[in-house]
């Protein structure tokens, strides 16, 4: 068997450096290849993912494995696809998740079509996750063994073809073996800290970053509460998310909440804690990782947000493909936009967008 | 390359020979790995791993970030860089216009501040030293100004081999927010280059010192001190130096250091011994004979004389006759007759200061070589002084 290759994409973190590391040591021909995203005008050096240091540690990596690097120039695409979705998003009322998009529009888009052309059978990424086939030889995506570190949230869009080309080699692993491996492979990544936050915003508060890039800035309105009661008047409803409490400026006897944005009337609604809990929402462009369920209706967990818990949810399938979703109890803040994810057990089986929240 | 036809060569401060390992090391970048850094494919990125690796070596031993290294073609380029880079970034910057440096630096740092006066419009301050050669911390005190663009105090001085108090002069330099310069060309095998502990914020660096070849260099440039590219073209070495990199010395210059960070704390108690022993028997026979530069604040490799009545062009033509390789002082002043600047200084009369001789120990200096070389210097002098 001729030797396969595979196409790291390679960050200057751990993470990505190991996945690399790992793949050479299984046999591969491993080549890394780094994105460059699109960044402000003057704000390359703060972007999480590709600054000039990330770049040179990635090529420091690269250089120790003697591994082939290359850097693909994504700058135009992802400012069309995921910055621009970004701020649209919000323009238009929701709070859009532009990692999930990036994944699938540019990872596993742009990334993976220059990984087939340099001649790869696959890519592979730092994500914490699992692709598992069955007999039937269709891949499933499952959740990592290192729970904490489980990132198939944001995978749920992947589809068939995609996984067919995918090694997720730290699915398997948990932070601390892979930071110990740096250090086995003798790899200079492993002190670097991580952040959360979305790579082109730099660590700066997403509503300045909008404040520069909106068209005109959106129309300031009324804050309501829950019955329809004046409360005081809002900025512009793009600058605020679903479960916001701080920055509201109304004052009164307790804390008051986004509770929902009505764009139709520039409603902001804001109530108590309580008022953010919902049981029911809608979910649209839904992926079915493994086909399409052959039942219309299903029991499964959900997660509504990276970093929310397994909610147990009762799932209808309605004839155009989108989901309404009931949970079991009511959670907070479920923010049109972002993504609901389905699980059985350890498996992802997809998911899709937050769409409307009913109740 | 000592002893090669029973020569002695006892001048490793004007240039050092080759470690066998930095050879070693260069010789892939002349031919097999000759890629350029700058190139994206194979060729280029195993050129440009090397380049990483080899500043990686460089940031490590002087306690930096590799961001903070510049390589350059050595030490007289580092010093240009250093100080017409600061003087004129902080000129355009906040309109300072005041370069401070000393009465004992090397003429790469005191040629260029003077060029910087007379053809730039910056005023130059040369402090003063002491009879030993030692700048003090109270004078840069007295005479550093809030237009003070840059401070620049050599680290160990070449004719002399005494060592300044950097440190100190960093902290009132950081103290003030003015650059910090220091040369430390001559200091790199024997003293410690942490420029944390030393509080500069610019440091030049010269491998052929080092056992590492000639034509290499490196400045150190702290993260935020600004400074003007003097090399301009393709911005390389973060826009500050232009050029090519020259992989294979650069290469050797990291093994160079390789080598030094190996071999230093060895050097510095064997040759300080083995320059003290000198110092004495030097002292001790020859009649009017006088140390030059601090007793003990100086570099462990360097002995430095002046011997009435003596000229020391002629002594060091005699010395050489009888296969004994020394220097009167600085070596990029071979030819020049005039007395050195250094030694009047510090206030030795211009006769006497023609008299100079510089003996720098290396690696290979045994203490035999030593013996036979006092003998024969004792016999030339009593020659020249006729």
């Amino acid at each position: 068997m001729s030797e396969k290759t595979v196409v790291v994409g390679m960050s200057g973190g751990v993470d990505s450096s190991v996945a690399a590391a790992l793949l050479q040591r299984q046999g591969y021909r491993v080549i890394g290849v780094m994105m460059s995203l699109w960044s402000e005008q003057g704000r390359e050096k703060v972007n999480r993912c590709c600054t000039p240091d990330s770049m040179r540690l990635a090529k420091r990596v690269a250089s120790i494995l003697d591994i082939p690097f290359y850097t693909l120039d994504v700058r135009e695409p992802f400012y069309n696809q995921i910055v621009s979705y970004f701020i649209q998003g919000y323009q238009s009322g929701i709070t859009p998740n532009p990692c999930v998009q990036c994944n699938r529009q540019i990872r596993w888009g742009a990334l993976l079509n220059f990984a087939l052309s340099l001649g790869a059978d696959y890519l592979a990424t730092g994500h914490y996750a699992r692709i598992v086939t069955d007999e039937l030889g269709v891949f499933h995506l499952y959740r990592a063994k290192d729970h904490s570190k489980d990132q198939s949230y944001v995978l749920h869009m992947l589809t068939q073809s995609d996984l067919a080309r995918t090694i997720f080699p730290l699915g398997d692993l948990t932070k601390s073996e892979v930071r110990q491996l740096a250090n086995e492979f003798q790899l200079p990544v492993a002190q670097r800290a991580e952040s959360q936050d979305l790579c082109f915003l730099g660590g700066e508060d997403y509503r300045s970053f909008l404040m520069r890039h909106l068209d005109e800035l959106p129309p300031s309105g009324a804050i309501v509460d829950t019955h329809g009661r004046y409360l005081g008047q809002h900025q512009g409803l793009p600058f605020y998310t679903i479960g916001q409490r701080k920055g509201l400026g109304i004052s009164g006897g307790k804390p008051f909440y986004v509770v929902a944005k009505d764009l139709e009337n520039n409603l902001l609604v804001v109530g108590s804690k309580e008022d953010t809990r919902k049981k029911t929402f809608t979910v649209t462009q839904v992926n079915w990782i493994g086909g399409n369920p052959s039942v219309s209706t299903l029991e499964l967990t959900v997660k509504v947000r990276y970093l929310s818990p397994f909610l147990a949810a009762k799932l209808r399938i309605q004839e155009d493909g989108s989901c309404q979703v009931e949970l079991s109890e009511p959670y907070w803040d479920i923010t049109p936009g972002q993504a609901a994810v389905f699980y059985q057990g350890e498996r992802c089986l997809g998911g899709g967008t937050i769409q409307i929240v009913l109740s | 390359m000592m002893n090669r036809n029973n020569r002695i060569y006892l001048d490793y401060a004007a240039t050092t020979p080759l470690a066998d390992e930095v050879v070693e090391a260069m010789l892939p970048y002349f031919q097999k790995e000759f890629g350029n850094p700058s190139s994206l494919h194979r060729f280029g990125q195993r050129a440009e791993g090397a380049l990483e690796e080899a500043r990686m070596t460089i940031a490590a031993h002087l306690n930096c970030s590799d961001e903070e290294i510049v390589f350059t073609s050595g030490g007289t380029e580092s010093d240009n860089l250093a100080l017409r880079g600061c003087a004129f970034a902080r000129r355009e910057q906040v309109g300072a216009n005041h370069l401070l440096i000393t009465a004992v630096e090397h003429h790469a740092v005191s040629h260029t501040a003077e060029q910087l006066a007379r053809h730039f419009g910056f005023e130059v301050e040369i402090l003063e030293v002491d009879s030993q050669g030692l700048v003090s911390p109270e004078i840069v005190q007295n005479h550093i100004r809030p237009n003070t663009a840059l401070v620049s105090v050599i680290y160990a001085n070449n004719e002399i081999g005494s060592i300044n108090p950097i440190s100190e002069i960093g902290k009132i330099c950081r103290e003030r927010g003015v650059p910090f310069h220091t040369d430390a060309v001559q200091a790199t095998a024997y003293l410690s280059l942490d420029v944390e502990a030393l509080n500069v914020d610019l440091l030049s660096l010269g491998a052929h010192k080092f056992y590492g070849p000639k034509g290499i260099g490196a400045l150190y440039v702290r993260k935020g001190i600004p400074l003007l590219p003097c090399q301009t073209g393709g911005g390389q070495e973060w826009g500050l130096r232009s050029g090519t990199p020259n992989i294979p010395y650069i290469v050797g210059m990291s093994t160079a250091l390789k080598f030094v960070q190996k071999n230093q704390a060895n050097w510095t108690t064997s040759l300080a011994h083995l320059r003290d022993w000198l110092i004495e028997q030097v002292l001790k026979r020859i009649p009017q004979s006088r140390l030059t530069g601090h007793p003990t604040q100086r570099l462990p490799n360097l002995a430095s004389f002046v011997f009435k009545g003596v000229h020391s062009q002629k002594l060091i033509a005699l010395l050489d006759a009888e296969g004994f390789a020394c220097s009167s002082g600085s070596a990029c002043k071979t030819g020049n007759p005039s007395p050195s600047e250094v030694l009047l200084a510090m206030g030795i009369e211009p006769e006497l200061a023609l008299s100079s001789l510089r003996v720098t120990l290396g690696r290979d200096t045994k203490l035999e070589h030593l013996e036979s070389f006092v003998d024969c210097l004792i016999e030339k002098v009593v020659q020249l002084r006729g």
